[in-house]
């Protein structure tokens, strides 16, 4: 297939991340902390700070910032700050504690991090995270998060995802919504003190670059359709991650990359787009009418076997299919670790033996979760007390009682380790712009483990940008406000508002949503759980033919100066069908496999991922180069002095 | 399933509203009831007409956004959120009346969407742990026991969707409001607060113009997530002890 | 909204002033006066009950509701202070309600177009039911204690002959009956509610309260009913 003008990317000057000290890795952090320059308390309150979006780590971070005497303007979307998607993770959140004395340490914790992400984070990033995890326990117990405990009052650990050690905090499955209260009531708190001016259903449009530095957001008000600026010192973008680019995925229907991709577009480079983590329990979608992909917790694995059919197209109802007719995949290929592998192993087994015409359910686009043998070995009570909730969610949703018919499950799109390029500082490439959680690329490689990403936001939010912003502020003292009349502003305003007037008036044939299917039903098959290079240029060839239809045939209805979902929604899309392109060109151009991210040409003799060290040990960041023009790859080469890279395997 | 479907229709806070009458053909059973709306969207936007606008977002019963009250009940017919109620639980033919939330405290902004802030702002004025980043002690220096982080557990799962001031015959906020007094003044971490807390919590709650509480039970047989009715009765607990307190200083 | 920015006052208002501010306070008046005005009923119906022993035990313990608390009293001053705090116990129990009512209407301006019926009998009828208990007193007290509007011969200090008089009239016996029927609906809600405002209730402790609610609401309608129907069956005369 011929290569298009956007896959001509060049290489440019190499990334490097200037702010992490040299020395032990242990010592980083701290080192950090004293060179950075620090502000003068009397003077903080005279620092405007933009915190785009309310979960794990804007809502630490806002609240955090306001303690310290910031003047906090704060944004997000939804009707309230509470309802941020953080509120959705089930499983829990790892730290270090080693309260099992199981030989847990902070160091383990890096490791396993660092390997779990398949050696493609940053070891500098990785060990403070390990670090601090210790004290976001001791910070949420202090907030009223009400852990699990166990009946001596001390608060209970499980082991998660395939780790050794039980280093997993959780509040039943609800540990997100949990810690996402926690943070949501020390923002209120704050709110309520008047130190945080805080905008919802406001949404970031784009943002505001004066003299190479981020000086503000546009956003529009969600139920008048006004469209304002804001300026601040610092803007700090907590927007989450861009799964949602596959229509369907386990994210909330808002999520959206708008934020980052607008500030991609100002200059900020966008590090590794194609690592997207498919999450291997999920449940099946059941027809065209799909919305979304509601998860099930990973910890279903610990006593739930995945098997299909032996034979192809078998179409009777799982219990008359005797033992020997099925096939426990997992237990077959990978023995010592059977159905507990990790994600991105589980979920493209279950592709492949659906590939082969083996999945069951409507499409043949599941597999079978078995707990019959569970319910046998531990009676039906303890299976209740275990997993109840979680069979209560897949009855009300598929209308099966998973005790008596085994649950089908199918991967789908959950976390996306990419996001925008961050130092260790949590800078993006764009002064004064900072990137939190999901929102960056730091810290989870080519593929996160279970109960990270609420230690990545809890810590990014209440610990790491706290003590990194203020080096940046007392750099860059605040001399003059930006006035709304300077030609950047303006022309960042009137670029938004023509956008939102020309997706007005196309006044086409096409509803929003049919183009986020489009987009995501593409995405999924070209770049989604194995991707090849010839998958990718068709994805490639065919974006730029969606995005040109896009704007013939789009029809909004309404005005721009009302509540309008459907113009949010178009807006999100317009944004999602530049972000493909970015992720399909990522995917092509990393041409080894690691982690989330499995080329096809890639692979060992036995079929398993194959990574390419001496090719790619390096993070790649995109910089913007205009819609549909290839844009320049920089890399950030990364240094593994620790955790030395071995080519995974659980067989 | 063919249903007929009636909507109110708002075009914004200051125009008054009514119900609006659309058929919806080829619903399936595995539709979620938010997916059968999407279905009615596609075909309205198609036909140039506006959308109906109503708050959703995780669509999978926890992050509270959605609310819509459907034949009388919030949420509908089970005890769910509306995200997680499927079509399933309607027949063929059906007419399903589609209402808002209706509270003062929770104006509509346009069709089903209401402000919902006044619940922010109730926490705002006291429900937290005034607990600053980088103060917090060890985590096991105060153990908790159990059946106390069970409770506080329990009315922590408030996932603030307002189906109890919905479903109330008085618009009352109690039920919310118990939920996070609840949480926070059985712990030994929300102790300092406790009387502050309730006595700051209900005032807000009453300024913000909810209606008072008899004791009907709705809210807590619409409440998605079971939040108790006792939260309420150990929140007037806690609020006739915290008066008393006050009072002697 | 400043109003729920103004959190952290350093003086709080008295514990009157808070009690009356509040939605929760309101409720905790009417919780405290409707259970004194509870203690009264199930005093008064005991009292109603001796008029099975005839004319003379009857009239007699009318006569001494005056003479009690004697001699530390003087003459009626017992009765007249059960009076007042009673006077005040209504007072302070319908007004709570009233404003407390308004609160409720306003906070819901828009009706549900769909309407079904919500919660129990007893839960919708407190309102109604109160207004219908508010009515009857006036009449009770016109008819039995100031005579004003006593059927035949109003005697005073001849309560037995007095109630025998109101029993005998159907629309008396209708206005008694209905009342007492609102009444225990009443109770059986109120106690039962009023616990819960008083932080009494638990899910231990639910069905107790509840049986005892539904008790007091039984016994209290079947004793004071049991006048109305002895005289109307002639075992009083």
């Amino acid at each position: 297939m011929a290569d298009t003008d956007y896959t001509r990317y060049t290489t440019g000057e190499p990334v490097t991340d200037t702010k992490a000290p040299a020395g032990p890795v242990n010592e980083r952090w701290d080192t950090r902390r004293f060179e950075a320059k620090l502000v003068n308390p009397a003077n903080r309150r005279k620092h405007t700070v933009i915190v785009v979006g309310t979960g794990l780590a804007g809502g630490s971070a806002g609240a955090t910032l306001a303690e310290q005497g910031y003047h906090v303007v704060q944004f997000c979307f939804q009707d309230s700050p509470r309802r941020a998607h953080s509120v959705a993770a089930q499983g829990g959140i790892n730290a270090a504690k080693n309260y099992r004395n199981d030989g847990d340490s902070v160091h383990r914790l890096f490791y396993d991090t660092v390997k779990g992400g398949d050696f493609r984070a940053r070891e500098s990033n990785v060990h403070r995270l390990a670090q601090i995890s210790v004290e976001i326990i001791d910070q949420c117990v202090a907030q009223g998060v009400p852990f699990a405990r166990e009946y001596g009052g001390l608060l209970d650990n499980r082991s998660f995802g395939g780790v050794q050690v039980s280093r997993t905090f959780y509040a039943r499955g609800q540990t997100g919504q949990q810690l996402l209260l926690g943070a949501y009531q020390a923002l209120s708190r704050q709110i309520g003190a008047g130190t945080i001016e805080m905008h919802h259903r406001t949404e970031m449009l784009d943002l505001v670059v004066v003299d190479g530095k981020a000086r503000g957001i546009v956003a529009r008000d969600l139920v008048t359709g006004r469209i304002d600026t804001y300026f601040a010192d610092a803007v700090v973008l907590a927007t989450g991650g861009y799964g949602n680019v596959f229509y369907l995925s386990t994210n909330a229907m808002n999520s959206n990359a708008t934020a980052i991709w607008r500030a991609h577009r100002k200059g900020a480079y966008f590090a590794n787009p194609c690592f997207t983590q498919i999450h291997p329990t999920c449940i099946p979608r059941t027809g065209d009418h799909q919305s979304k992909l509601t998860l099930m917790s990973e910890s279903l694995r610990n006593d739930g076997r995945i098997w299909v059919p032996k034979a192809k197209g078998d179409q009777r109802p799982p219990d008359q299919i005797p033992e020997d007719e099925r096939d426990y995949y997992l237990e077959r290929i990978y023995p010592s670790f059977g159905n507990l592998v990790p994600r991105d192993i589980a979920s493209r087994a279950a592709k492949n033996v659906c590939d082969e015409g083996r999945g069951v359910g409507p499409g043949g686009q599941g597999v079978y979760l078995d707990f019959a043998e569970a319910i046998e070995r531990m009676g039906r009570k303890t299976v209740e007390a275990k997993y109840g909730n979680l069979f209560d969610m897949y009855q009300r949703i598929t209308d099966e009682d998973p005790y008596q018919v085994p649950m089908r499950i199918y991967p789908a799109v959950h976390y996306t380790m990419g996001g925008l390029w961050v130092d260790y500082d949590l800078q993006t490439t764009i002064p004064g712009l900072f990137a939190i959680g999901e929102a960056n690329f730091s810290d989870h490689g080519a593929n996160r483990l279970g109960a990270s990403a609420l230690m990545q936001g809890l810590a990014d939010g209440y610990f790491v940008l706290p003590s990194t912003i203020n080096d940046y502020l007392a750099r860059n003292p605040h001399t003059e406000d930006v006035s709304a009349d300077h030609p950047a502003v303006q022309e960042t305003v009137a670029d938004t508002q023509d956008r939102l007037n020309l997706l007005l008036s196309v006044d086409g044939d096409r509803t929003p949503d049919s183009f986020h299917r489009e987009i995501g039903e593409l995405m999924w098959e070209y770049c989604g759980m194995a991707r090849t290079e010839d998958g990718l240029r068709t994805a490639l060839a065919r974006i730029p033919e969606i995005r040109e239809e896009f704007w013939r045939r789009i029809k909004v209805p309404g005005t721009g100066e009302e509540f309008n979902q459907s113009l949010e929604r178009a807006n999100r899309v317009v944004d999602y069908l530049e972000l493909a392109e970015l992720m399909c060109l990522d995917a092509l151009h990393r041409a080894e496999s690691c982690g989330g991210h499995f080329r096809v040409e890639s692979q060992t003799p036995d079929g398993e991922a194959a990574r390419r060290d001496e090719e790619f040990s390096y993070a790649a960041a995109w910089e913007f180069g205009g819609t549909g023009e290839a844009p320049v790859l920089h890399k950030e080469d990364l240094v593994f002095e620790y955790v030395h890279p071995t080519q995974r395997s659980y067989a | 399933m063919k249903l007929t479907l009636r909507v109110w229709r708002q075009k914004n806070a200051d125009e008054p509203g009514a119900m609006s009458t659309y058929q919806v053909d080829d619903i399936s059973q595995d539709m979620s009831f938010l997916e059968m709306l999407d279905t009615l969207n596609e075909e309205l936007t198609l036909k140039g007409e506006d959308p109906v606008a109503f708050d959703h977002d995780c669509r999978e019963g926890i992050c509270g956004a959605c609310s819509l009250v459907i034949n009388g009940d919030a949420h509908g017919p089970e005890r769910t959120t509306t995200c997680q109620l499927h079509m399933r639980s309607f027949s063929d033919g059906d007419t399903i009346d589609i209402e808002p939330w209706r509270a003062s405290a929770f104006p509509v902004i346009k069709d089903l969407v209401v402000d919902r802030t006044a619940f922010d702002r109730v926490i705002q004025s006291g429900g937290y742990i005034s607990a600053p980043t980088g103060t917090a002690p060890e985590a096991h220096a105060t153990p908790v026991p159990k059946p106390d982080a069970d409770y506080a557990f329990e009315n922590a799962e408030c996932i603030g969707c307002g189906a109890c001031v919905a479903a109330c015959p008085n618009g009352s906020a109690m039920l919310f409001t118990a939920a996070k007094v609840s949480h926070l003044n059985v712990l030994p971490q929300g102790a300092p607060e406790r009387e502050s807390r309730v006595l700051d919590m209900v005032a807000t709650m009453d300024a913000e113009g909810f209606g008072g509480c008899t004791l009907a039970g709705e809210c807590a047989t619409a409440c998605p997530k079971g939040i108790p009715l006792f939260s309420i009765t150990n929140m007037n607990k806690e609020w006739l002890r915290a008066t008393r307190k006050s009072g002697k200083r | 909204m400043l109003m729920a920015l103004a959190t952290r006052t350093d003086r709080r208002p008295s514990t009157i002033r808070t009690l009356w501010d509040s939605s929760v306070g309101k409720k905790t008046v009417m919780a405290v006066t409707g259970l004194i005005m509870l203690g009264y009923l199930v005093a008064h119906m005991a009292g109603n009950l001796k008029i099975f022993f005839g004319p003379g035990d009857f009239n007699g313990y009318a006569h001494w509701l005056r003479t009690m608390g004697e001699p530390v009293l003087h003459y009626e001053w017992a009765l007249w202070i059960v009076r007042f705090v009673l006077l005040a116990a209504v007072i302070l129990h319908a007004v709570s309600a009233a404003q407390l009512s308004r609160r409720d209407i306003k906070a819901r301006p828009v009706k549900y177009v769909h309407k079904r019926p919500r919660a129990s009998y007893a839960t919708r009828t407190m309102r109604w039911g109160g207004i219908i208990l508010a009515l009857f007193i006036v009449w009770h007290i016109l008819d039995l204690t100031t005579g004003t509007v006593h059927a035949g011969d109003f005697q005073h200090g001849q309560a037995y002959q007095n109630v025998v008089g109101t029993f005998s009239t159907w629309y008396g016996n209708t206005i008694y009956i209905v009342a007492m029927v609102a009444l225990g609906l009443h109770i059986q809600h109120g106690f039962w509610s009023a616990a819960q405002t008083l932080g009494a209730g638990s899910r231990n402790r639910d069905r107790l309260l509840k049986t005892v609610a539904n008790v007091l609401a039984l016994v209290l309608t079947l004793g004071f009913i049991a006048v109305p129907v002895a005289v109307m069956t002639g075992l009083v005369s």
